[in-house]
């Protein structure tokens, strides 16, 4: 019996929606494997890393001679040691891997200790005694900037001239805002394990995101070309961004010794040694001016960061640029000028965090225009949506907005979700309740999709069909939650038309995908799923010549590929997926295919600060409401709800998961989650007791997303778009939402455009300026 | 020996009973399925089951293996993931229990690094008479996901309790291994504890026969401290003690053992009794996992400045009996602190008994706590008080403060003043004036020392707030 097929039930089989994770199963049973989970070979060693006690110095004495005689101890490395280049810097080669005459941050590596067990390595570690020469400590980016301490060229994006525009402006408003650290907090720390392998070569199982990075890093270390080292990853528990190029450091240091050694060596550091040693979300300080006019249009916008990069650029001259691009976040400003500066501080160098710079710009800009609000006795929300952009606007950077949903969404948002009856009942609530506030916000997002540097906007996927059908699947995706491994099999399933169980997702390795761009900027799925669509199409075009030739079939005949069977015209034929691949094989044909893809259209001259950076922007509108208890300035969410821009989303269940965690993290981000530091440069929020992320409590006890009905974006995969960064943003409603809170129960409050707001900063504003 | 049983598996081991139940399971047995998350209590990503005896029945509790003792572990049934995970079928699929399949089906793991720790902590909760959501969600307070799928892992507790609906009140074992809850060996622990129970002649306590260094109760504090050193040394294992074990009322006093647990208070029947807001006054100290370890007793000796079950006993003004090799003596516990981590305790003395009297009727017990995250955090701030009104007259008052003093501090001056006052905002406002001379908090990473002082006033308020009635507070608060 013959039938046929439509698109629609192939939709259903293999690229349902609701399509579950495949490594769910794992994860629930523990089987799933990270590195640390590595069965150990024989041999193994482990290496400590002895750091910096002092922030910034010059090394006058160490001596680890004693400590190298302890029982266990294998060797003790030092910079002398490193056969290579002692370099980990990605972009900007600034940093050592280890300390060699001065120190510059606390937590600075110094000395790698290989001992034959975990605890005595960390016994040796108390056995090494340093002298430093302390020199001064700046931590604060505003007085490194005046100190002329820069890590990177500063950076100005601008469209039309603010200086006249704000000479026209009937309202102008200036003011500072600040944004905290936030600290990675992956559940897994950071590890590598190295085991040598003959003829010199290295392989490192390394929980990163950027194996390219950790490959060139160790290559350069040891002195050797990067065909020596092989980097696998299997997933992480964890990344969010804090192992894009972070995870350098652990694998050089396991590589270094392994090497040497010639033995097998893990380096997995204690949870307080990676919160120290390592960098976190760049804090930021900025001052703004903006002009309204009498219509309530913004005119004109200026603003001047002050990004703290810690010692050493690490990521922070690209975080910068993507600052810059989302200055203006979702707004029709017509002039505006956007001046960056990266500054050098004497802190763990900061790095990449989910949003990458953007969170930190669209907090200045939401500052400014609630600022504007507060003095215009306006709602914010009339004065945001007022201004929010439409096709057409040009971005300071100059790519021109197509297909908006800036509108779309915050309007779907204000009906949905009944806005005006949100309002009226917190308005109702708060003028019964006098120790109890509430408040609310509304945050409108807009965030381009693609790495700022077009170079990285490329990939390449590996695919073997087997001779019985079954198919290996590499690409350069790495899975740290995200689903992409579930993306891609989703993607090889629907192109060969078979069943997700035939196919397997291989481990993230340098030696089947090459010169991988990290997984980040929210691109993976988009960048790895079109190569390996690319690479699916090519051995789909080979089977297809075949089939046409073994039935007898014209070119016009469409030869498809669904249920495991192939079908002409939409009849079946008879023939099965696997009986096709053997006869294939038979005929000699190549079942093998390597897709790569680089993302067309876009472009960014940096000489001109212009271009077309973005394949597509992501939007949407997150309307939050809290409830503060005045009392004891604490607070509570009642309720985010979210429209929000996924395109045709390719897997709804991972998608939501994505939107509600990175809505949450970036809500910790505004709230509890607060990278303290002392004057001396010293990590005070070192360890889970005193750095503060959400709970299960902390999460709103209402969130909605909706997704707007789009068509989605061609650029995205499968026209689903990107969905890792996007929504941590809307996590910055909730410290307006608090502020309007504190605001209703005592209207002088003072409180500064200071994030996060701690219950500390609340209750300090709650009884600001009061008699 | 410590000898346990670890999953289906009989264990002997001669390792310290001061390294950790997480480094076992881990590194000698090749348990990979526990993560590594943080080794001091906080993540949940260890988290383990441990069934023992409590008054003869077999309970399950999470705990975390990061902190526990493997002395802790002697004649208890430990059970990992791998413990409850079912044999696979035929189809090499893995068999997944309800708990397993509602995480999965709600997408409730992401990167899946905490995952098993919310497993676990759902599966001890299954073992519960509760068939309450709030109570699920209260069994993964200490389980952190920094996916932050809350939410998903929200809608799994939904489906969870779905499923256990026909859970009967008796032989919960029995029901959840017929209902794939739980492999069929559940069903035999219990027996194989008490075998077990009566072939181990040695008691816990002397495992050591070297010199005892310390005492190390539920590990909470020490192993967080000092790992390495708590590995080597020979310590004297209370946990287990059935000696300083209960809590009971005899003529208007009630007694604690040294080694009751958090949870021990907290579930105690004569506890529930005295003091009517209780469970939600629990659920701000540390989670479910710690609280099953954590020994009352060893807050005390930890004379952490921001203890929270010191401040709580300091507001019910208790006294704590000391022993050494026999010898006792009977002390305020506000009297117990001299300094910054300085107690009133000779080396060899360990704590017996806690003991408070019953509150009064017209007594209003408070607890509040105020830190960066409300639960499972370690305060700002945090205060308790026990108020005894006459109507309008304070006959009598204890209050406590953590957070404003080197150590958990008793708030003499402010007590003296108030007893036999009329509560009005003026009283109030002279009380917060001695309240503040009588603290000195410093800034750190909870707080800036100003922050603290005013957060005490706020918290000294919210007692009254809560004994009296808004009327004096509103006056004093409201702009």
């Amino acid at each position: 019996m013959k039938q046929k097929s439509t698109d629609t039930a192939v939709t259903t089989t293999t690229t349902s929606v609701n399509f579950v994770n495949i490594d769910a199963a794992g994860h629930v049973t523990g089987k799933s494997i990270y590195v640390d989970d590595v069965p150990l070979m024989e041999g193994t060693l482990y290496a400590k890393i002895f750091d910096s006690p002092v922030a910034h110095g010059v090394i006058k004495n160490i001596d680890y001679s004693g400590a190298e005689k302890m029982e266990g101890v294998v060797k003790i490395f030092s910079a002398h040691d490193i056969p290579g280049e002692n370099e980990i810097g990605g972009i900007v080669h600034d940093e050592p891997l280890l300390a060699e005459n001065e120190v510059y941050f606390q937590g600075q590596p110094i000395l790698i200790i290989v001992a034959e067990t975990e605890d005595a390595a960390e016994e040796a570690l108390k056995g090494i005694t340093i002298e430093i020469d302390p020199l001064p400590v700046v931590t604060d980016p505003k007085e490194a900037f005046h100190q002329n301490l820069l890590l990177s060229k500063s950076r100005t994006f601008q469209k039309g001239d603010t200086t006249s525009a704000f000479a026209q402006c009937k309202y102008i408003f200036e003011g500072e805002a600040e944004t905290g650290g936030q600290e990675h907090l992956y559940l897994e720390t950071q590890g590598a394990y190295a085991y040598p392998l003959e003829q010199d070569f290295l392989k490192i199982y390394s929980s990163t995101q950027g194996l390219r990075h950790v490959q060139e890093t160790v290559a350069a270390v040891l002195g050797v070309g990067m065909h020596k080292i092989e980097v696998d990853t299997t997933r992480l528990g964890g990344g969010f961004g804090g192992k894009e190029d972070q995870a350098a450091m652990w694998a050089s240091a396991a590589g270094l010794a392994a090497w040497i050694l010639k033995k097998p060596v893990k380096c997995v550091p204690h949870r307080m040694e990676d919160m120290r040693m390592t960098g976190k979300r760049n804090p930021y300080k900025a001052d703004y001016k903006i002009g309204v006019d009498d219509e309530y249009n913004i005119i004109a916008y200026e603003a001047t960061y002050y990004q703290n990069g810690g010692a050493a650029a690490d990521l922070s001259p690209a975080i910068l640029e993507r600052t810059l691009f989302h200055g203006t976040n979702s707004y029709a400003i017509p002039h505006v000028k956007l001046t960056a500066h990266s500054c050098k501080t004497n802190l763990p160098p900061n790095t990449a965090f989910r949003g990458f710079g953007g969170p930190q710009g669209m907090f200045m800009v939401e500052s400014a225009i609630d600022h504007a609000a507060k003095a215009l006795l306006v709602d914010a929300a009339m004065l945001q949506r007022k201004n929010i952009m439409s096709d057409g606007y040009e971005f300071s950077y100059g790519q021109v907005v197509a297909d908006s949903k800036a509108e779309a969404c915050w309007d779907d948002a204000v009906v949905q979700y009944d806005l005006d009856k949100i309002k009226a009942d917190v308005d109702t609530f708060n003028n019964k309740n006098v120790f109890d506030k509430k408040g609310i916000s509304l945050m409108p997002v807009c965030f381009g999709i693609s790495f700022t540097n077009t170079m990285m906007n490329q990939a390449r996927a590996l695919v073997h069909v087997y001779w019985d059908g079954t198919v290996s699947v590499s690409t350069g995706a790495v899975e740290m939650g995200q689903g992409v491994n579930t993306k891609m099999l989703q993607v090889a399933a629907k192109a060969f038309g078979i069943n997700p169980s035939k196919i397997k997702i291989e481990t993230t390795n340098t030696t089947r995908v090459a010169n991988t761009s990290p997984s980040a900027a929210s691109a993976t799925a988009d960048l790895n799923g079109k190569a390996l669509q690319i690479a699916c199409d090519e051995i789909l075009e080979r089977l297809t010549l075949l089939v046409r030739n073994l039935f007898k079939a014209g070119e016009n005949d469409a030869v498809s590929f669904v249920y495991d069977k192939i079908f002409i015209n939409g009849i079946e034929t008879g023939m099965h997926w696997e009986e096709l691949v053997q006869k294939a094989f038979a005929a000699r044909i190549n079942l093998s295919s390597k897709g790569h893809y680089a993302t067309p259209v876009i472009n960014f001259d940096k000489s001109i600060e212009k271009g077309h950076p973005f394949a597509y922007h992501v939007y949407g509108t997150a309307i939050t409401v809290v409830t503060v208890d005045c009392v004891r300035g604490t607070y509570e969410f009642d309720a985010v709800h979210v429209v929000h821009d996924c395109g045709t989303s390719i897997n709804t269940a991972i998608d939501l998961g994505q939107c509600e965690g990175g809505l949450v993290q970036g809500m910790g981000w505004m709230t509890m989650e607060d990278v303290v530091y002392n004057q001396e440069g010293k990590l005070l929020s070192n360890a889970l007791s005193t750095y503060k992320i959400p709970d299960i409590y902390s999460v709103p006890k209402e969130i909605n997303f909706h997704f707007l009905d789009t068509e989605g974006s061609e650029m995205a995969i499968e026209k689903s778009k990107a969905v890792g960064e996007p929504p941590l943003m809307y996590g910055i409603g909730a410290f307006f939402a608090i502020r309007n809170a504190m605001l209703a129960f005592n209207s002088n409050a003072i409180i500064p455009y200071t994030a996060p707001m701690t219950p500390e900063k609340v209750l300090m504003g709650l009884y600001s300026n009061t008699k | 020996m410590i000898s346990f049983i670890l999953n289906n598996q009989s264990v002997e081991t001669a390792l310290p009973p001061g390294s950790t139940v997480l480094d076992f399971v881990r590194y000698h047995k090749n348990l990979k399925g526990t993560k590594i998350g943080c080794r001091e209590g906080d993540c949940g990503a260890c988290n383990i089951l441990v069934g023992g005896f409590e008054n003869d029945k077999l309970v399950y509790r999470s705990m975390t293996s990061c902190l526990m003792p493997l002395g802790n572990a002697h004649v208890k049934h430990i059970v990992t993931v791998e413990g409850i995970n079912l044999s696979p079928t035929k189809t090499s699929l893995p068999q997944l229990s309800p708990v397993q399949k509602a995480m999965v089906d709600t997408n409730g793991t992401q990167c899946g690094f905490c995952t098993i720790g919310f497993i676990m902590s759902f599966t001890g909760f299954t073992f519960q008479q509760t068939k309450k959501y709030e109570d699920a969600i209260a069994a993964i307070d200490g389980n952190i996901c920094r996916c932050t799928g809350y939410k998903s892992i929200e809608r799994a507790a939904k489906l969870i309790i779905e499923k256990i609906k026909d859970k009967p009140a008796k032989d919960i074992i029995a029901w959840l291994t017929d209902n794939g809850f739980l492999p069929s060996y559940f069903k035999n622990i219990e027996q194989r504890l008490k075998d077990l129970k009566s072939k181990i002649a040695e008691p816990i306590s002397v495992l050591h026969e070297t010199s005892v260094e310390g005492v190390l109760g539920g590990g909470t504090d020490l192993i967080v401290q000092k790992p390495l050193a708590i590995k080597k040394s020979a310590n004297e294992l209370v946990f287990n003690r059935k000696d300083l074990k209960g809590v009971f009322e005899k003529e208007g006093v009630i007694y604690l053992g040294a080694s009751v647990t958090v949870t021990d208070f907290a579930e105690s029947p004569v506890i529930q009794q005295s003091f009517s807001e209780l469970k939600q006054q629990i659920k701000y100290i540390s989670s479910t996992a710690i609280r099953n370890m954590a020994t009352i007793a060893g807050n005390f000796v930890n004379a952490s400045p921001i203890g929270d079950m010191t401040v709580y006993f300091l507001a019910l003004d208790a006294s704590i009996v000391l022993n050494n090799n026999g010898k006792q003596r009977t002390i305020k516990l506000k009297d117990f602190y001299r300094g910054y981590k300085t107690i009133d305790k000779e080396k060899e003395e360990i704590i017996e008994t806690i003991l408070f009297s019953a509150q009064a009727k017209n007594t209003h017990f408070n607890f509040e706590k105020v830190s960066k995250r409300k639960y499972l955090d370690i305060a700002s701030v945090n205060s308790a008080a026990s108020i005894t009104l006459n109507r309008n007259v304070i006959s009598d008052i204890h209050l406590s403060a953590g957070g404003v003093a080197p150590f958990p501090k008793y708030l003499n001056a402010t007590c003296n003043f108030l007893k036999g006052k009329t509560i009005n905002d003026s009283t109030l406002r002279e009380a917060m004036e001695i309240l503040n001379s009588e603290i000195s908090p410093i800034s750190d990473a909870r707080g800036s020392a100003g922050y603290k002082r005013l957060l005490l006033r706020q918290l000294f308020l919210a007692h009254f707030l809560k004994a009296y009635g808004p009327e004096p507070v509103q006056k004093i608060l409201v702009p």
